[in-house]
């Protein structure tokens, strides 16, 4: 297809529709209607975004400052003038690093399966039950990690690493389906050559497939965990509330993120009953618009990282 | 180019990770400066050798007034951390007795089940109860121009039983001959989830409001449909939302919402702590329980003078024998920073609670001296 | 349209073995790999096992129990009928959202993949992404504190003049913590998920199409009506059941903004009628006792089933309608 045609058929294309637009009004004002109706559209569904991402913006920058992210709310109470979320931030690092952990060997690996070894029957249910797997609600996730610590650790057990669970069971079927896009990506030219020079297939797999998927790969993980990152109602069930820096993934509860906004919002006002101390009434508003903030942010970055890799990284093979 | 491609993917998640690791270090626990503070301002604390972790669990209305206790017993104590666990009323007691806390807080008494099982769990001692924080139940509501209401039980009744549906009801004027009432609709809000506060509400409407009140006390709201909200902080905000509604809060979160004067008696009584106090001095303690055991059985429907009736109290379970002295020395002093008027005080300022009197004071001292290791 | 054909496994997994022989790493790695994927297989055995394990004391005991043991339990009921309502509740939500958000998505997309200059549409399809990847707690948080202080008078309005249809009997709640509330912060919430699908179907028009379409004279809007839209249409259904799924499954907007109630009501403009499922579970299990968790999860398995029947009546339909669709 080259360019040089496509311009003047766009030409004559045009000529043509003037032709036939003043010959029936009618098609012209429909199209003019229906565009008029397409724009509205847009503009009316921007208005909610856009005053979302201006609520927080405004609302967030109040408080968002490196004394905010750096300490914890240990021993904050009140309407104290004081706290922060670094605890939340090292809950939400930690337990989403843990649910990677656990989901991005098992999605690649199944991906591998499904485009380089299935075939089978195995390989059909696979497909069908990560399709499946992707519209499990968050929540139920969360009720199936608690169910599982709750069924070998009684009832009333709160880890971090549960959190970790319920997120890995949200990540692995995004993880697998876009391993699996980038896999398809790859050239069986490649594959042919490679066993034409007598290397076995695990190896080529590893030296000559997934080095050649790997920014889509990277792209598809730090997706997925972007997905996950924001999760507030699993981590609500499974990792519960503290206001202490905790480290350990496998003691204790910890506190995220999303659940910090939402606790946060929903202590609401504080009462200021004593003159003498410093007393913010809507501390918890404005620790919530912040951490809000800060939510958005990491999402945000981890999706820049994500197009930049894709971009800088990808396969140049398609074109 | 392959390989380099991979190494720069390398590079870039090296990058990210190193970022993670630089913010990692730089984070500190100790938000207030805490640490500082305790030598600093405090004269008056003698130095503390106490330390260890202490664990309890229990209903979620006394949360921020045991944040206020945890931050000022560990502010006394820095080696010591108090941990609660706002699970509610019901897991705190099963919690309790089963060993997994060494206190707990709830907003009703053991029942005499409850209490054999706590009593085994207390190596057969005696199990302490004691009603160390109690908060005012404010009737709040938002309606245009008006501050103050004066209501009797019969009427708040009607208004949360639907009966009641206008502002301009006679019932309402005949009791604010003074206040200009709007001719609006009242929007009564009630809490979404069990709570304490809901279960001494209607409690409290049950006992006082006569056949105006047909429904049961429960921790759970009556009757169906309605505006409702999560937690204190909700009902609060949805009062505030709205015009013309009414609600039931936590005194303290009631802010700058016009409260009801309640009718006690022959009298119209605001909320005051004070008022609340009374009304738990006012009542009898449970008969036929140990010497510690301090449970109420609240005069709801109380005729005394200035006594506020529509109290929240919620106690704190511990046992008079512990197994280990560690356990034994830290909830000793705990319950000791609680009942002190230091305590009593700070819980006041950050939570609104009523400060306990000096005669109750008196009984929950003698049983948290009593509390020892077994041995 | 794609480039590359996917490997036919089985031929060349057979091919590879004859060749380098199926022993030591070869092995181990397509032992590993297929095992994975057994394994998720089984992960999705085990959610549901362990949610009937645990929804069972629920299940299996009476609901005159249940109602003595857990406090918000109705009286006199079984976990049949407490669950339905929730289930009324939760589809009532979704579809309301759904309604909302389609349309409006399918324009968005339209606006970005046809009618925006080219340049712009790249930046708008990245926001859109972006916009798709917010936490629903922040449009949770948005929809209590910024939106719904603000939507009373118009819900007054419409409830005043269109209250002889029962969806929108008045009078209308102030605040408005009610259904309508809900719907409208969960359409903006999975608008930008849904739009993110069918942008990316209309992308995939196929050129030859668009130019037929254009070369019979057709104007932009017929172009889109005759090429794209039949083109897209199981991308557009795909996107919509993503969307219903999200709706289904959230919990935060919901928990934060709707004041619950457990009727079968359609009086959206009412407060305390009507409760999600997921909601329900996040307000009541911090405090519930292990039964009252045990019915929680068994409402939850209930969600799971709907979800699960939901993605696969879509993937039936879309399925289907790929054969006629004139795609690949």
């Amino acid at each position: 297809m080259t360019t040089t045609p496509d311009l003047t058929a766009e030409q004559r294309t045009d000529a043509v529709r003037t032709a036939l637009a003043q010959a029936d009004p009618g098609r012209h004002r429909k199209d003019r209607v229906m565009t008029v109706i397409i724009y509205g559209a847009f503009v009316l569904a921007m208005i909610p975004l856009v005053s979302l991402i201006w609520t927080v913006l405004a609302n967030g920058l109040e408080r968002f400052d490196w004394y905010f992210l750096t300490v914890s709310m240990r021993g904050v109470f009140g309407g104290m003038d004081a706290g922060g979320i670094y605890h939340a931030i090292i809950g939400t690092v930690e337990i989403t690093l843990g649910a990677t952990l656990i989901s991005v060997p098992i999605g690649i690996l199944t991906a591998i399966y499904l485009v380089e070894y299935g075939g089978g029957m195995l390989a059909k249910w696979v497909t069908f039950f990560v399709d499946v797997m992707t519209g499990i609600p968050s929540i139920v996730a969360g009720l199936f990690a608690l169910s599982l610590f709750a069924f070998f650790f009684g009832p009333g057990i709160r880890l971090g690493i549960m959190g970790s669970v319920a997120l890995a069971v949200l990540m692995i079927p995004v993880v697998v389906r876009s391993t699996e896009e980038m896999l398809k990506l790859v050239p069986n030219e490649l594959r042919e050559a490679s066993y034409a020079l007598g290397v076995p297939k695990w190896l080529t797999i590893v030296k000559v497939v997934l080095r050649t998927s790997v920014a889509g790969i990277v792209t598809g993980v730090m997706l997925a965990i972007a997905r996950v990152i924001g999760e507030t109602a699993p981590l609500l069930l499974t990792v519960g509330v503290i206001d202490s820096i905790n480290y350990n993934l496998f003691e204790g509860r910890m506190m995220t993120l999303p659940v910090y906004v939402y606790r946060q919002y929903s202590q609401g006002y504080v009462p200021c009953n004593d003159p003498s101390a410093v007393c913010i009434e809507d501390i918890n508003f404005q620790r919530a618009w912040a951490a809000a903030l800060a939510l958005i942010l990491i999402v945000m970055i981890l999706n820049l990282l994500a197009r930049l890799i894709s971009r800088y990284f990808a396969p140049k093979l398609r074109g | 180019m392959k390989l380099s491609r991979f190494s720069r993917a390398g590079a870039a998640t090296l990058a990210a990770g190193a970022l993670a690791v630089t913010l990692t270090a730089c984070g500190s626990d100790d938000p207030v400066g805490e640490a500082q503070a305790a030598d600093g301002d405090s004269a008056t604390t003698e130095m503390s050798d106490l330390s260890g972790q202490l664990n309890g669990a229990g209903a979620s209305s006394q949360e921020a007034a045991m944040n206020a206790w945890r931050a000022g017993f560990q502010g006394e104590n820095p080696d010591v951390t108090v941990n609660y666990d706002p699970i509610g009323s019901g897991g705190g007691r099963t919690n309790f007795i089963e060993g997994g806390t060494a206190f707990a807080g709830s907003d009703a008494a053991l029942d005499d089940e409850e209490l054999v099982d706590a009593q085994a769990r207390c190596l057969d001692g005696e199990v302490i109860e004691l009603p160390m924080y109690i908060s005012p139940i404010a009737v709040i509501f938002n309606v245009e121009g008006v501050d103050q209401l004066k209501l009797d039980p019969a009427t708040i009744a009607g208004i949360f039983n639907d009966e009641i549906t206008s502002w301009d009801d006679p019932a309402i004027v005949d009791q604010n001959p003074d206040v200009e009432l709007p001719s609006e609709a009242i929007t009564p809000v009630h809490r979404s989830d069990e709570s304490g506060t809901t279960e001494n509400f209607t409690e409290y409407l049950e006992a006082a409001g006569g056949d105006a009140w047909p429904h049961e006390a429960s921790g759970d709201w009556p009757t169906e449909g309605g505006q409702s909200a999560q937690g204190t902080s909700g009902v609060v905000q949805t009062v505030q939302g709205g015009s013309g509604t009414i609600g039931y809060a936590d005194a303290s979160q009631a802010g700058s919402l016009g409260t009801a004067e309640v009718k006690v008696g022959e009298e119209y009584v605001p909320y005051s702590p004070e008022a609340a106090a009374k009304i738990v001095d006012a009542s009898e303690q449970i008969e036929g329980r140990g010497p510690y055991d301090h449970a109420l059985e609240l005069a709801r429907d109380t005729t005394e003078s200035g006594a506020y009736p529509i109290v929240l109290v919620s106690y704190h379970l511990a046992c008079a024998t512990y197994e280990d002295q560690e356990t034994a020395d830290l909830v000793k002093a705990f319950l000791g920073y609680v009942a002190s008027e230091e305590g009593q005080e700070i819980s006041s300022s950050a939570a609104g609670s009523a400060p306990i009197s000096d005669s109750l004071r008196a009984d929950a001292t003698e049983a948290i001296d009593a509390i020892s290791a077994q041995g | 349209m794609s480039t590359t054909a996917p490997p036919t496994g089985k031929a060349r997994s057979r091919s590879a073995s004859g060749r380098a022989g199926d022993r030591g790493m070869n092995r181990i790695f397509r032992l590993v790999s297929t095992w994975s994927g057994a394994l998720i297989l089984a992960t999705l055995a085990a959610v549901a096992i362990f949610l009937v394990l645990e929804a069972w004391p629920a299940i299996s005991l009476g609901g005159e129990e249940l109602g003595e043991q857990i406090s918000w339990f109705p009286e006199d009921t079984s976990i049949i009928t407490f669950v339905g309502p929730l289930i009324f509740g939760t589809l009532l939500a979704a579809f309301l959202a759904l309604i909302l958000a389609t349309p409006l998505a399918v324009g968005v997309a339209l606006f970005i993949s046809h009618y925006a200059p080219r340049r712009l549409a790249q930046a708008l399809g990245y926001l859109v992404d972006l916009l798709a990847a917010i936490p629903s707690v922040v449009y949770g948080l948005w929809g209590i504190l910024a939106f719904a202080p603000i939507v009373y008078p118009v819900w007054n309005g419409i409830a005043e003049t269109l209250g002889w249809f029962p969806l929108f009997e008045g009078p209308a709640a102030d605040p408005p913590r009610v259904m309508a509330t809900v719907a409208v912060v969960l359409a903006v919430m999975i608008l930008p998920i849904i739009t993110a699908v069918c942008r990316e179907v209309f992308l995939q028009t196929p050129k030859l199409h668009e130019e037929a379409a254009l070369a019979l004279g057709a104007t932009r809007w017929e172009l889109v009506k005759t090429a794209v839209l039949p083109f897209a249409r199981s991308g557009i259904i795909s996107g919509a059941m993503l969307g219903l799924g999200r709706a289904l499954g959230e919990t935060m907007a919901v928990l934060m903004i709707l004041s619950p109630g457990f009727l079968y009501s359609f009086a959206i403009f009412q407060a305390g009628q009507q409760q999600t499922i997921a909601a329900n579970i996040a307000a009541q299990q911090p405090e519930a006792p292990p039964l009252g968790v045990s019915a929680l999860i068994a409402t939850g398995l209930a969600l799971f089933v709907i979800t699960m029947a939901v993605n696969m009546a879509a993937r039936a339909v879309v399925a289907r309608r790929k054969d006629f669709s004139g795609a690949n």
